[in-house]
């Protein structure tokens, strides 16, 4: 039907003048768009996140007034939190705050929210991502290889593999790990947060210490904070192996059964190309579609191996946020969160459009 | 330079070995195009695979020779025959837009062949792709070299894989039922590609096909093959005016020809006389001004652009006409599944055109008209059973319940020709022949006064064809029904219809009673339907 338009567009690309800008500018245009539509949910989240902090049980104003306070002293503190105005009233100073860039005040921390954040969400970040890329790193090769050979031992390999991976409770799999390594072997250092305390923090950059590190090019500090992130990488890793692999041995098996495999074997291409350049490519996307949503979940549910680690990470200041009812806390860590998950799915859509071109010319 | 030797090919499956061909022996000689002519599951395919040495996984050539110019294809090394395919034998495929990768450009698709087998270098890959692009007669190649396979019809996609295949000029093309799903006047442009390709370039050629009319026009010699044996072979006339063996008179009676009756298309011995059905004055079905917009990406698309025309009760009206010419969407608009966008329907006087397609499940209308669908299979519900199935209709619109429905299922079952013993069979269970008696066993529940078919018989055997089309034509006489048959396939059609209606681009383009447009069809484009049509050779009666 549309065969007039894609003929053109086909012709204006392979053109020699500038083919960047005209290929770009739709893609362009896709991506405003594509951020225009988070606007919403960002407004949402705003909304919500508000809404469920007031609903919490626990009255704040009685926990930081402390165990000997008395009816006035709770009714001052209230006063101090802003606390006593209407609902409505305490949302749009929020709103206002927020428009500044002022999340508000940590009860618990003394400091202020977007403080702590920018200091506790690389920390996060930075494991997470070191675990993604460590688990990407076995889960995909071992993914392929079991789908070439379904049946035998890399696929019975990684089945046991994975299933080990995803029955192991991460904290039971990072104290094993902090057992062998530290205690009985003693090669890993003290779990005891990003850096042992013989190093200085490395000047803030990114606020990821490895990056950080490596561009004061102080490799001593790198090496050590590197020490650090090993053991609750891997524990983090091992949890998140099981779908990835799971997923890319899915997405080989059906790519590589496909007509179009059949015809680079009849035309006689190498099996590398076929398996990296025909089958792989192919199966990228439901890898990509699931390594988006490996992210997210760990992101969230890395409370635990941060417990074990004694990691300052952003999941274990909201656990301890929402214990003592920190509102301004609370509703820091799930904006930012929010923002984090909408420029994921960002990311992930710009790489299907990368991956597939057949994406991209029926969006609307 | 081809000679195969009681070649035997078997697959392991969970539930043992399965004997695909059992020992065929055949020779091609240079410049010949063999065709290999057989219904599904005979092993024409799996032959094919196995002298390229690309048999899925657990199929093994379990016994026999096959030499190519000296070489040995069953015993050569993997890394031998890599250099063997692309270059010496090539393959082209069915279902041309599956065959290639769907998320890389075609001129790169061609490249790869070009550099794999040293016949191009960095440099000059991209205008020796081009260059393999001309070959096949695309045009406006230099474009076409940045296209993905989604961009491209089906036809310019069986084009790109002929460049392919042909691109490093190898000696031996097998074609794999190459024109499968494309449209009748595509399929005689990528046929004449493909003969012209071998003649010029003196390649010999192996043609896989299910359509012996196709195989009889195209190749200098045919095999018939039947449950992974060669039942018959030889000259494409000589096996067409007088088959040898029972399967292959068989195939040669069920293929549609000119001058052949429906009957005809039987074995002799099923041959029964043709009953009558009766074609009343007064019109059933009126169509007028019909037109339908969808909206587009890049605008709205006419795909029906304001046509008229009228069924007489009783009557069986073709439409005919190829993808993407509105035919689909004016069936699906009569039988109330989508709405028009103006245009009236009367149906027995009343216009049922304002009715919404949402409701008119609800309408007491929705028994009198009903459809049979194309694909046999993915139009019944695989966890229901047949019984399930034919009973569906009856118990929702008919309100039969308990015995009475049971029985009606049965009565049903025996009209359509489905034994009882097969109505508790899930659709898995089923052939695609049983399948398609269900499908219209079911549409014919209610005894509908019009039935829309929706090329009922694309997806069959020509064997189960004729006999399903045979059946349309008694079920037709024994409950009056009136027919609009919706196909690309005119001799299909002459068969079975009193009028033709021809569709090109949303509009009609002829119509008239189908002797006449058929013997003397007055628009271009019926002609060049009429024309792109497989011929087979005249078939010398057979007393």
């Amino acid at each position: 039907m549309s065969s007039g338009s894609i003929v053109s567009s086909t012709c204006a690309r392979c053109r020699p003048v500038k083919p960047v800008s005209v290929a770009a500018y739709p893609r362009l245009r896709a991506v405003a768009f594509r951020v225009a539509q988070s606007i919403p949910v960002v407004i949402g989240v705003v909304v919500i996140s508000f809404l469920l902090t007031r609903t919490l049980p626990g009255d704040p104003a009685a926990y930081f007034a402390g165990a000997a306070a008395d009816e006035a002293s709770i009714a001052e503190v209230r006063k101090a939190l802003g606390l006593d105005k209407p609902l409505i009233q305490q949302f749009f100073i929020y709103v206002g705050d927020l428009m500044q860039g002022d999340l508000g005040q940590s009860i618990s921390s003394g400091r202020p929210v977007a403080t702590d954040l920018a200091s506790r969400l690389p920390a996060s970040l930075e494991l997470t991502l070191t675990a993604l890329i460590l688990s990407c790193g076995i889960a995909i090769p071992l993914g392929i290889l079991a789908a070439t050979r379904p049946g035998s031992w890399v696929d019975h390999l990684c089945r046991v593999l994975v299933t080990a991976g995803v029955s192991l409770p991460t904290f039971f799999t990072g104290i094993v790990l902090i057992y062998v390594f530290y205690y009985l072997l003693g090669i890993a250092p003290s779990p005891l947060g990003r850096l042992d305390f013989i190093y200085l923090d490395p000047d803030r950059v990114t606020g990821f210490y490895l990056i950080d590190a490596a561009l004061m090019g102080d490799w001593e500090t790198w090496r050590g904070a590197a020490k650090q992130l090993i053991l609750p990488a891997i524990t983090l890793a091992l949890f998140t192996l099981a779908p990835i692999a799971r997923m890319t041995r899915a997405a080989m098996l059906t790519a590589l059964s496909s007509d179009f495999i059949r015809t680079a074997r009849a035309a006689g291409l190498s099996r590398g190309t076929i398996l990296y350049g025909y089958a792989f490519r192919n199966a990228l996307l439901p890898v990509v579609t699931t390594l988006g949503m490996v992210f997210s979940f760990t992101l969230g549910a890395n409370v635990l191996v941060e417990k074990v680690f004694a990691w300052p990470g952003i999941g274990s200041y909201a656990v301890e946020a929402l214990v003592v009812s920190d509102y301004a806390a609370v509703q820091g860590f799930v904006l930012a969160m929010a923002l984090l998950f909408v420029a994921l799915n960002l990311v992930i859509d710009l790489l299907y459009t990368a991956i597939d071109p057949r994406i991209g010319f029926s969006s609307k | 330079m081809l000679s195969v030797k009681d070649l035997a090919v078997s697959f392991q499956t969970r539930r043992g070995t399965v004997d695909a061909v059992r020992g065929i022996s055949f020779d091609l000689a240079k410049g010949e195009i063999l065709g290999i002519v057989g219904e599904s599951g005979s092993g024409k395919s799996v032959t094919s695979y196995a002298l390229m040495r690309i048999l899925d996984a657990g199929g093994t050539i379990a016994a026999g020779e096959a030499t190519y110019s000296g070489i040995d294809l069953r015993r050569a090394a993997e890394r031998d025959m890599r250099d063997i395919r692309g270059r010496e034998i090539s393959m082209i495929f069915q279902n041309p837009r599956a065959a290639l990768n769907p998320i890389r450009k075609v001129g790169h698709q061609i490249e790869d062949v070009l550099r794999r087998h040293a016949r191009a270098t960095r440099q000059d890959a991209r205008a020796k792709a081009i260059a393999a692009l001309r070959a096949v007669r695309i045009n406006d190649a230099e474009a076409r070299y940045d296209a993905y396979p989604f961009e491209l019809s089906g036809g310019m996609c069986q084009r790109i894989v002929c460049a392919i295949a042909l691109a490093c000029d190898p000696r031996l093309l097998i074609a794999d039922e190459p024109t499968t799903g494309l449209d009748i006047t595509t399929q005689k442009a990528v046929m004449d590609l493909v003969r012209d390709l071998i003649r010029e370039r003196g390649m010999s050629s192996i043609l896989i096909t299910h359509d012996l009319g196709l195989a009889a026009q195209y190749c200098d010699r045919i095999m018939v093959m039947k449950d992974g044996v060669i039942v018959e072979q030889g000259d494409p006339v000589q096996i067409f005016s007088a088959p040898q063996h029972p399967y292959s008179r068989k195939l040669v009676d069920a293929t549609p020809r000119v001058g052949e009756s429906i009957r005809s298309l039987l074995p002799p011995e099923d041959r029964k006389a043709e009953l009558p059905h009766h074609v009343h004055d007064r019109p059933l079905v009126e169509v007028r001004n019909l037109t339908k917009t969808y909206r587009g990406s890049s605008g709205p698309v006419h795909a029906v652009k304001g046509i008229s025309f009228s069924i007489k009760q009783g009557q069986s009206v073709g439409l005919v006409g190829e993808s993407g010419c509105g035919k689909s969407t004016t069936s699906e608009i009569l039988v109330r599944l989508m709405d028009a966008t103006s245009g009236e329907i009367l149906f027995d006087g009343h216009d049922i055109a304002g009715i919404p397609a949402q409701g008119f499940a609800r309408n007491p209308r929705r028994a009198e008209i009903q459809m049979v669908f194309q694909d046999a299979t993915d139009s019944l519900n695989p966890r229901h059973t047949a019984r399930q199935t034919i009973a569906d209709p009856l118990h929702r619109l008919g309100g039969l319940r308990g015995a009475k429905l049971a029985t009606r299922v049965e009565e049903l079952a025996t009209l359509v020709g489905l034994p009882l013993p097969l109505l508790d069979r899930f659709p898995h269970q089923l052939s695609g022949g049983q399948k398609a008696r269900v499908g219209i066993a079911r549409a014919v529940a209610l005894e509908p006064k019009f039935l829309i078919l929706d090329e009922p018989t694309a997806a069959l055997d020509v064997s189960i064809q004729a006999v399903v089309l045979n059946l349309l034509v008694d079920l037709r006489a024994k409950l009056g029904m009136t027919y609009l048959f919706v196909s690309h396939d005119l001799h299909v059609v002459r068969l079975l219809c009193d009028h033709v209606i021809v569709m090109k681009a949303g509009e009609i383009v002829e119509q008239g009673p189908a002797q006449d447009v058929m013997s003397n069809p007055q628009h271009d484009y019926t002609k060049t339907l009429l024309a792109a049509a497989p011929k087979p050779p005249a078939r010398r009666q057979v007393a």
